[in-house]
């Protein structure tokens, strides 16, 4: 009864939600107008209005993030990244520097890794996308993620969602054969309390240990 | 970042179409770069067509030459084993550019049209004659340490960022495009300009013509390749000075050669008078040394970066040396 409760209160806030964006949208572009100079007023009168409200409508978009199906819409504008941390409210993926220099955003999509800050997610039309948040299987850890704390791949942390995302992914590609090889194609992660050693070690451990099918 | 309209573009043609009509329309792919440009500002396109979906993403090896499509992934193209074999310098050059993440995002039409990574220009509270012309240039007179060296102006002494680029150039490739006018190819050392008064321009790319694919003719550099890349951390870091190095030796004689450098200039810096020193040379030190030198000429510090008029010859010899004994 409780559940069922808390699914209706949650459809009426995203409804409520979905209304209050509308409304600020139309209000913005009212204001808009209202201030804006003589030369855009004609252009509302030429209906140009109908374009500049075209550039703030969403696109459709469906996708499957951690096996499960999403059926969303999304500025064009908004990055991967964004609409898992603000619109599907997964956090665990990270904002770095969100310019593409520091790996923390890394996920997996359609198997690859990719920096989700540098992504448009009106672009990832049916892609599967996996963070995190999607790798253990219940409350069991991934061997990547087991492998970091048994080896103490992280101080902060805040690196560590991406650091396991690409060292899964270094692994997969078959680019783990030896310490160096790991350096290199790891370097687009960056963790700047330098546990660089230690991430090796973990990365290293899954590696020789055959723990990823 | 300033909202845009989005639409996929199903074939090449409407793909050139849809974008010609408009003057802020952009096409986007990886957008590794694209996406980074416009949340800092620096460019703002009212439109992106998306043309990731269209039919240009095959590596193809035919009769005299290899084709590489547009749209064919950094890495794809680094890891493709018939390319490791036949264009090692190509593979060599792509994998030592940005981060694995990065190439697997990254298309080779992309990687040809990425922008200058001059502080000035990403900094859009600082004059830069590329972002905004006759708006001056920060980098002259400033901090000036990746720049150009060779074919400079004063309008602009920016450097082209890419790897792949300096291979492909080294290589004689010739770049495919189609525009609203039709199909054209450009040799791929006059698909990027010099600054000039209008460094606005990067390329020679005219009407907002699609890049449609790269063709390497075939070529016996297959064994005696380097590419050296000088940078401030031993990966994911431009290049302060690059030097791709293609060898083709014959009883220690220098049958042919091809070089060319990146990080030295607005395009990549093909090295065509030292090249045409060492035909027929026997290997030696000495006569790495003179064709650096030779290389060198006209070259021109601005600064924090004069170090380059002393690592340019070094890694140039370096580069031949290692090529060389391989």
């Amino acid at each position: 009864m409780a559940a069922k409760k808390s699914t209706r209160n949650k459809l009426t806030e995203d409804e409520s939600n979905a209304s209050r964006r509308d409304f600020l949208k139309k209000s913005g572009l009212f204001t808009a107008l209202a201030l804006a100079p003589p030369s855009l007023v004609m252009a509302s009168e030429k209906k140009w209005d109908e374009k500049i409200a075209e550039y703030l409508e969403t696109v459709p978009l469906s996708l499957e993030v951690n096996g499960v199906k999403q059926n969303l819409n999304v500025e064009p504008r908004t990055t991967l990244l964004d609409l898992l941390r603000e619109q599907l409210h997964l956090t665990g993926t990270k904002k770095g520097c969100d310019h593409g220099q520091c790996g923390a955003c890394t996920v997996h999509v359609n198997g690859t890794r990719i920096l989700s800050c540098l992504t448009l997610a009106s672009m990832q039309q049916n892609a599967q996308v996996t963070t995190i948040e999607g790798l253990s299987k219940g409350k069991k850890l991934h061997p990547m993620q087991e492998a970091f704390i048994k080896n103490d791949g992280f101080q902060c942390g805040y690196c560590t969602p991406g650091q396991i995302m690409s060292g899964i992914a270094c692994i997969k590609e078959g680019h783990a054969n030896s310490r160096e090889e790991i350096r290199e194609y790891m370097s687009g992660n960056i963790c700047r309390c330098g546990a660089y050693h230690n991430i090796v070690d973990a990365i290293t451990e899954v590696k020789e240990g055959g723990m990823l099918s | 970042m300033k909202n845009f309209q989005i639409i996929k573009a199903l074939s090449s043609g409407s793909a050139v179409s849809s974008i010609a009509k408009e003057n802020s329309a952009m096409f986007i792919a990886g957008g590794t770069n694209l996406v980074d440009l416009m949340k800092k500002n620096v460019v703002a396109p009212d439109k992106l067509v998306d043309i990731t979906a269209l039919d240009l993403k095959k590596i193809e090896f035919l009769t005299a030459k290899t084709s590489i499509g547009a749209l064919a992934k950094n890495s794809q193209v680094a890891e493709d084993k018939a390319i490791i074999e036949k264009h090692p310098l190509l593979a060599m050059a792509l994998a030592a550019g940005a981060s694995q993440q990065i190439r697997h995002m990254a298309t080779v039409g992309g990687n040809m049209l990425q922008r200058t990574r001059c502080s000035y220009f990403y900094n859009t509270d600082m004059p830069c004659n590329k972002r905004v012309p006759k708006s001056g240039c920060g980098a002259i007179g400033g901090s000036n340490r990746m720049h150009a060296i060779f074919g400079a102006s004063d309008s602009c002494i920016a450097v082209h960022p890419s790897d792949m680029c300096v291979a492909l150039a080294a290589l004689d490739a010739t770049v495919l495009v189609e525009g609203p006018k039709g199909k054209r190819e450009i040799k791929f050392t006059e698909f990027h300009r010099l600054p000039g008064n209008t460094p606005e321009k990067d390329n020679t790319l005219q009407n907002k013509e699609l890049i449609t694919s790269v063709e390497i003719p075939n070529n016996n550099f297959t064994k005696n390749v380097h590419y050296l890349k000088v940078r401030d951390r031993s990966s994911y870091a431009f290049a302060l000075i690059s030097v791709a190095a293609a060898l083709d030796i014959q009883n220690n004689t220098i049958n042919d050669v091809r070089l060319a450098m990146g990080g030295v200039a607005h395009k990549p810096w093909r090295l065509t008078e030292a090249e045409e020193f060492l035909k027929g040379k026997t290997i030696s030190e000495t006569i790495f040394r003179q064709a650096a030198d030779l290389a060198m000429k006209g070259a021109r510090g601005y600064g924090d970066n004069d170090f380059k008029l002393t690592l340019g010859p070094n890694a140039i010899v370096e580069a031949l040396t290692i090529a060389s004994s391989k």
